[in-house]
């Protein structure tokens, strides 16, 4: 069967299943709405953009009567964070895959770079001392822009003469990521008041989300068009992915411009990740463990990899953000993730089957 | 940077070399590993790189495929300049078999071949029919056809050797690098590889193969380039190149070359089972002769000249590879024709070397007819006699005259050792 095929196949599959859990968690909360009804409101707020006097008026082509609370628990409330999930799992999964690849080792995850630390000195920066943020920057903003900077200063601190070796860059990563602790733990000392709104950002969260994080500018989402985008052009460097796993040279000789490549595919995913992290704070284990376990079962080929880390990064997202908001007390997604993930992830360990990438 | 289309296999017939490499120099580090180096390939030639490790054969194969840039010197493939090429205009000129054959991840076989169409496929683009094609071909001449659905990580080095040419052939160059390919490989898949690679050759591709090997070099290159101390020291046919003394110079060993009887192309014995840092051992002799014959006596007459003692040796007949030895380390030696063996001429002569020497010693050879007189005329000069037995004297007996002159010269003062060192130890 050929790679095209299949990367169809499997996405179509995944993300049938990714709608039926965005359904199935549509439907659980406080407020119980039966599977139907869920079903019926998740297709209602399907909507198309249309361009009509030079405006975007959204067209919905599938329209239910329901109750209207039912209608507005779903609509409101759950779905903006159901997909907001989906989306910074998406982010997370494609992003964790092409740093596996990338580093050619398996305890590479989106944040290696020190992404999530740089986006964590941010967001903390900006409730804990909010006058150090130029431009009076908001907390989404702040991360962002941590994330971005501590990327490219990891770059910048391992490029030599043009080139940048993947195991300095990996050790500059950690290393940046240990002091930039350091200044978050330090923030976090000064925090005084607000300081279980810091550890609540921390942990990772999807709660309060709105429609209003996914970034409408003139009525379009830009979010989840700017992470699709960048997914694009990570899917189309899939097959160098593939190449660049044969080693540097090896891809070098079969004529893939190496450094290049490298540097479009980091600045990418530290984007993406980036934008992942700003909105959600920091969520572990899912970068690293879904592209392993799909690994696992669709092979090495980045081309069927990619986008099925994608999905399934986006339906575990969702999943674990279910469990997170129905648990007695509500907890942060990061928790559950970390929690679910790392067992299952020292499973595949034990089973010796995550030795290699 | 130039992104041609054009140069594939076939386009670059006439324009001159396909490699040219001018005036090269390479540093790795501080280390200066080639030092103005120039060397032309033409098109069809199969080019043995061989040289002592470190000498920088595979330096040179990086820098002819742009990984390394040169401190000076300027790299043209197909009349272009390496430097001047986009990755993917290089990726269709020039196809490396890399000498490390290990892949840590499971792509299939098949997967693995079609990466060699990366520099062809657009990136927007699938891989259409013709480059499914030329995938299956490629697979079908290196003989990984029979397993292309299997996972590269569970097959054994040999295949995935051949995986890796077959990666290197769907590549479509003109120009094919090979580091080291058959390191790792049993002889029977050496030769097929090398056999796979003289055939693409003789349909017009170039190939420069780093080899180890340098009986596999004189066997299938048309031109051997030896590599030593940062420069080539000798280019040329397999037979002007390997000649004892060149291969004793660039390996920094004694080397002897002979022709070899089947495929009548040089064959090379490196004589080096000595370590070159040891101490030499010195007898306190000046002066050996040494009764040599069918290669019994190629270590102990490499070590005699280690140890700086003036060895003379025979009667050997010319084609013995005791006197290919004897020549390589330049010692004096008494031929005798096939035809008319030991005569009174040489008997003379080997009278006079046996005079001038300060000991005689019979290596373990065959007992032969002819060495009968040579035994007896030993056992009289009254020169110290010393036998080298490593072999029961009933085993090697060929003619009964001969075995009764051993004996003779044996109950006489002669001294026996069980080894050529056991014997050195005598003579000190």
């Amino acid at each position: 069967m050929s790679v095209a095929r299949r990367a169809t196949g499997w996405s179509a599959g995944l993300a049938v299943a990714l709608a039926g859990v965005v359904v199935v968690s549509a439907g659980i909360g406080p407020v119980p709405v039966p599977a139907e009804t869920a079903l019926k409101a998740v297709l209602g707020a399907i909507a198309l953009p249309t361009i009509s006097g030079g405006e975007v008026v959204w067209y919905h082509p599938f329209e239910f009567s329901l109750r209207s609370s039912h209608r507005a628990i779903v609509m409101r409330v759950r779905l903006p964070r159901i997909l907001l999930g989906a989306l910074v799992g998406f982010a997370l999964g494609a992003a964790g895959t092409v740093m596996q690849g990338f580093f050619r080792n398996p305890m590479a995850d989106p944040s290696i770079i020190g992404v999530s630390s740089g986006a964590a000195v941010g967001a903390v920066a900006s409730i804990v001392v909010p006058a150090s943020i130029p431009f009076g920057l908001g907390l989404e903003p702040a991360a962002f822009a941590g994330a971005l900077l501590t990327a490219f200063g990891v770059y910048a601190i391992a490029t030599e003469n043009g080139r940048t070796p993947v195991a300095t860059l990996l050790l500059a990563g950690v290393a940046v990521q240990t002091f930039l602790g350091a200044v978050t733990s330090f923030l976090l000392l000064q925090s005084g008041e607000s300081m279980r709104r810091v550890v609540y950002w921390l942990m990772g969260h999807l709660d309060n989300a709105g429609w209003a994080d996914f970034v409408p500018v003139a009525g379009v989402p830009v979010l989840p068009l700017f992470v699709l985008g960048c997914f694009v052009v990570l899917l189309a460097y899939a097959r160098d992915l593939n190449v660049l796993l044969l080693g540097e040279e090896e891809a070098a000789g079969l004529g893939i411009e190496v450094e290049r490549t490298k540097r479009l595919l980091l600045a990418v995913s530290a984007v993406v990740t980036g934008a992942g992290v700003a909105v959600s704070g920091v969520i572990g284990f899912v970068g690293l463990i879904v592209p392993h376990v799909m690994r696992l079962v669709v092979g090495p080929d980045h081309r069927i990899l990619l986008p099925t880390a994608a999905i399934t990064g986006s339906a575990f997202l969702v999943a674990a953000d279910t469990a997170a908001r129905s648990a007695p007390q509500e907890l942060p997604v990061g928790i559950v993730t970390a929690a679910v993930g790392a067992p299952f992830f020292l499973f595949l360990l034990r089973k010796r089957r995550v030795h290699e990438l | 940077m130039t992104d041609d289309t054009t140069a594939t296999a076939g386009s670059t017939a006439d324009a001159g070399p396909v490699l040219s490499i001018d005036e090269l120099s390479v540093s790795l580090g501080a280390t200066e590993v080639l030092d103005g180096v120039s060397l032309d390939v033409g098109r069809g030639e199969l080019v043995g790189l061989v040289g002592p490790n470190g000498a920088g054969k595979t330096t040179l194969l990086r820098t002819a495929r742009g990984t390394l840039a040169p401190d000076s010197g300027v790299v043209r493939v197909a009349g272009d300049p390496v430097a001047d090429l986009s990755a993917k205009a290089l990726g269709r000129r020039v196809a490396t078999v890399p000498q490390d054959t290990s892949i840590a991840f499971s792509f299939a076989v098949r997967e693995i071949v079609e990466m060699g169409r990366t520099p062809h496929v657009p990136r927007f683009g699938a891989m259409g029919d013709d480059d499914h094609a030329t995938v299956e071909r490629a697979m079908e001449r290196t003989e990984v056809a029979e397993f292309a659905d299997r996972p590269v990580t569970e097959i054994s080095g040999g295949e995935r050797s051949r995986v890796l040419l077959a990666r290197a052939l769907a590549q479509e160059t003109p120009l094919l690098l090979l580091d080291e390919p058959t390191a790792s490989l049993d002889p029977n898949h050496r030769l097929r590889t090398f056999e796979t690679v003289a055939e693409l050759v003789e349909e017009g591709r170039t190939a420069i193969a780093a080899i180890h090997d340098l009986d596999t070099a004189a066997r299938y290159c048309d031109r051997i380039v030896v590599v030593a101390d940062g420069g080539i020291v000798a280019d040329g046919a397999p037979e002007s190149v390997l000649t004892g003394a060149t291969v004793g110079d660039a390996f920094d060993v004694d080397a002897v070359v002979t022709p070899d009887p089947v495929t009548e192309r040089p064959r090379v014995t490196a004589l080096a089972d000595l370590d070159p840092d040891a101490e030499p051992e010195i007898p306190p002799v000046d002066r050996v002769h040494v009764v040599a014959g069918g290669g019994r006596a190629g270590s102990l007459l490499t070590r005699l000249d280690r140890a700086g003692v003036e060895a003379t040796v025979g009667p050997l007949s010319a084609g013995d590879s005791d006197a290919a030895v004897a020549d390589a380390l330049g010692l004096e030696t008494l031929e005798v024709g096939a035809l008319e063996g030991v005569d009174d001429a040489a008997l003379e002569r080997l009278g006079v070397l046996v005079e001038r020497a300060d000991a005689v010693v019979v290596a373990d050879v065959e007992l032969t007819a002819g060495l009968a007189p040579v035994l007896s005329a030993v056992a009289e000069s009254g020169t110290p006699a010393y036998c080298i037995e490593e072999r029961p004297t009933n085993e090697r007996t060929r003619d009964e005259a001969a075995a009764e002159a051993y004996r003779r010269l044996r109950v006489g003062e002669a001294g026996v050792a069980a080894s050529t060192p056991e014997l050195l130890a005598a003579l000190a």
